[in-house]
């Protein structure tokens, strides 16, 4: 068209160059190259005016932390750009993450639909504390996309599903999903904390929210907490009454509008300047800092991730002691297929679970086994970890909940870090052999 | 019309940003929670002189601008059309544009008119259409990553001044 520019000259960086630059433009003060840790809790006005200007959100500015800061925007704007967002909300945690997104979007009495198999400490959150604000959450089997449909009513506002869920290695088709949710009207929440960007951009197939645990890969160094929710822009709030929220004036903004004011970021400002301002689960900025670090290198890491934590898959499944291994990348994996298609670069990354002949005390006696694996509740660490879920992250389930969750009492859950492969694996071997020697007792 | 994904390279939203010193903004309202308002607000806080068009408010002032009625009662020279109104509404306004002599036409988001557009370029204008000046601003200079929005821009240069603010 006459007057626009030429699109096919314009190339879009690529995922490593965006993974070091976006967001992350020198300081224009300074001119410091690398993002400074902004440690402050408030910004000085230039004047009345300004200062009202900010406060009705009428002008970008910072103006408190607990809203905003500069290293923590840097790193917002990074996880968007990773993810071909619109633009991102950072929290304290994953659990803060969650929270900002479901209070912008439920109200007392209103429900979703979230997949049954999720992180022990996610399905407790939805379970027990939602339940306290009146948000009903209702479990579905995410392998069959139409149990979703079928758990769907007139007060239903969101799906949520974890893409590739923890533990387990369960890869969704979350574009059969999406479809039940556009049909619906509503948006697909993902948790896409196991599968990180590089491996899976889950707005490129439907999904109109993508939430992370920031703890794990995007740091990757088990330095620090966070979380993050990233929105699409392209979900239209407006074309039923579900979302007041955003497409009515709202009393805690003297009546403001967002979705009209705010157009395709409108529910990231409303996450930041009502949910994050209210309930205050805020990023710290040393954190965000830190995390930041930890993406530049994110392609690099979970290139080698992947690699290593397929090679251990593959000895696993041939291991005396091992009844089963989950990894989505074996060709044995009811999941292959989709794990090839959604995640080419890395079918099914580096967290997974494996089924021991021994049973409940093989399992306890191989973590209590292991020299060099870490004996810890964390997943996405340069370290490779190991746990018995059934004991500790998934101990508040009942045994049912434990079995549908894909962590029941003979479950091991591995997180395989970027050490040397053959290091990897003899420790494994030896706390194996540990561990048939228990059961064997 | 034509209805291809717009595309408007950066340089070219920076050049405009860069050159336009008077805004006239048709369908700016007086009422401070309209997002007309918040552009307005921004715009003139980065140095812009914006000028309210509304024929409700002819004559009254809003942020300190006078509003006329239309665009050919506004007595300075207007570099740039900046529209805020319905789609059916649009192809009067720009034929008033190429009248007074503007530079550029401006719909904001959510508007197209291809045809006007088409005309619009015929008589020698700019047109962007679909696209928030403030947005734009912000998104450019860097200040709309501050609220964790994906700004699109990669770039290891210090300076992110668009325009010096009361140049004109
Ligand atoms: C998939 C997934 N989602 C969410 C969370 C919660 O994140 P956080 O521990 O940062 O609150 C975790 C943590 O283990 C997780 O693995």
């Amino acid at each position: 068209m006459a007057g626009a520019g030429d699109e096919t000259k314009f190339r879009p960086p690529g995922f490593a160059t965006l993974a070091v630059h976006a967001g992350a433009s020198p300081d224009p003060t300074t001119g410091a190259r690398n993002v400074p840790i902004y440690q402050t809790t408030s910004y000085v006005f230039d004047s009345v005016d300004h200062a009202a200007s900010l406060f009705n959100l009428q002008t970008f500015g910072y103006i408190y932390s607990r809203l905003g800061n500069p290293t923590v925007s840097a790193l917002e704007e990074k996880v968007s750009a990773l993810e071909g967002g619109r633009g991102a909300v950072a929290a304290a945690s994953g659990h803060a993450a969650q929270l900002l997104a479901f209070y912008v979007l439920m109200d007392p009495g209103s429900n979703f639909v979230a997949a049954k198999n999720l992180y022990g400490g996610s399905i407790t959150q939805f379970t027990h504390t939602f339940k306290k604000f009146d948000w009903n959450v209702r479990f579905v089997d995410p392998t069959k996309p139409e149990e979703f449909e079928a758990a769907i009513d007139g007060d239903t506002r969101a799906l949520f599903c974890e893409n590739l869920a923890n533990p387990g290695g369960i890869v969704v088709d979350i574009e059969r999903v999406s479809a039940i949710a556009k049909k619906a009207g509503i948006p697909l929440i993902v948790d896409s904390t196991m599968a990180t960007p590089y491996l899976w951009r889950p707005f490129e197939h439907g999904a109109d929210i993508v939430i992370h645990s920031m703890t794990k890969f995007l740091s990757g160094h088990g330095t620090a907490m966070g979380g993050i929710v990233v929105e699409s822009g392209r979900f239209d709030w407006a074309q039923n009454d579900k979302f007041a929220s955003l497409t009515q004036p709202d009393p805690a903004y003297h009546g403001l509008t967002f979705y009209e004011t705010f157009g395709d970021f409108g529910f990231s400002t409303k996450a930041r300047a009502v949910a994050l301002r209210d309930l205050g689960p805020t990023l710290a900025p040393m954190n965000a800092f830190l995390i930041l670090t930890g993406i530049e290198t994110l392609p690099l890491r979970i290139q080698r991730h992947v690699a290593n934590a397929t090679a251990v898959a593959e000895w696993l499944e041939k291991h005396p002691a091992v009844a089963w291994v989950s990894h989505a990348g074996l060709k044995s994996s009811p999941f292959h297929a989709l794990a090839k298609k959604y995640m080419p670069k890395g079918p099914g990354g580096s967290v997974f679970t494996i089924g021991l002949k021994g049973g409940f005390k093989a399992g306890v006696a191989a973590v209590e086994g292991v020299e060099l694996f870490s004996h810890l509740a964390n997943i996405g660490d340069t370290r490779s970890l190991i746990i018995h879920p059934a004991s500790t992250t998934h101990r508040q389930l009942t045994e049912a909940q434990q079995i549908a969750a894909g962590a029941g009492p003979d479950v091991l859950r591995l997180s395989i870090g970027i050490e040397d492969i053959d290091d990897i694996i003899a420790d494994l071997d030896q706390a194996l052999a540990h561990g048939l020697n228990r059961a064997a007792e | 019309m034509t209805m291809g994904a717009l595309f408007y390279p950066d340089w070219l939203i920076r050049r405009i940003l860069r050159e336009v010193d008077v805004i006239a903004m048709v369908g700016a309202s007086a009422n401070w929670i309209r997002p007309s308002y918040f552009a307005m607000k921004y715009l003139q806080e980065k140095g812009y002189r914006v000028i309210p068009v509304n024929p409700r408010e002819a004559g009254k002032e809003i942020i300190g601008g006078t509003a006329y009625a239309k665009l050919s009662d506004i007595p300075v020279k207007v570099d740039m059309v900046d529209i805020f109104r319905r789609i059916e509404d649009v192809p009067p306004v720009v034929d008033e544009a190429i009248a007074i002599g503007a530079k550029i036409v401006w719909m904001q988001i959510g508007i197209r008119h291809d045809g006007a557009a088409r005309k619009a370029e015929a008589a020698g204008l700019t047109v962007i259409m679909d696209r928030c000046p403030k947005i734009e601003f912000g998104r450019l200079s860097g200040e709309l990553g501050w609220s964790g929005i994906n700004t699109g821009v990669i770039t290891s240069r210090r300076s992110k001044v668009i325009r010096r603010a009361g140049t004109r």
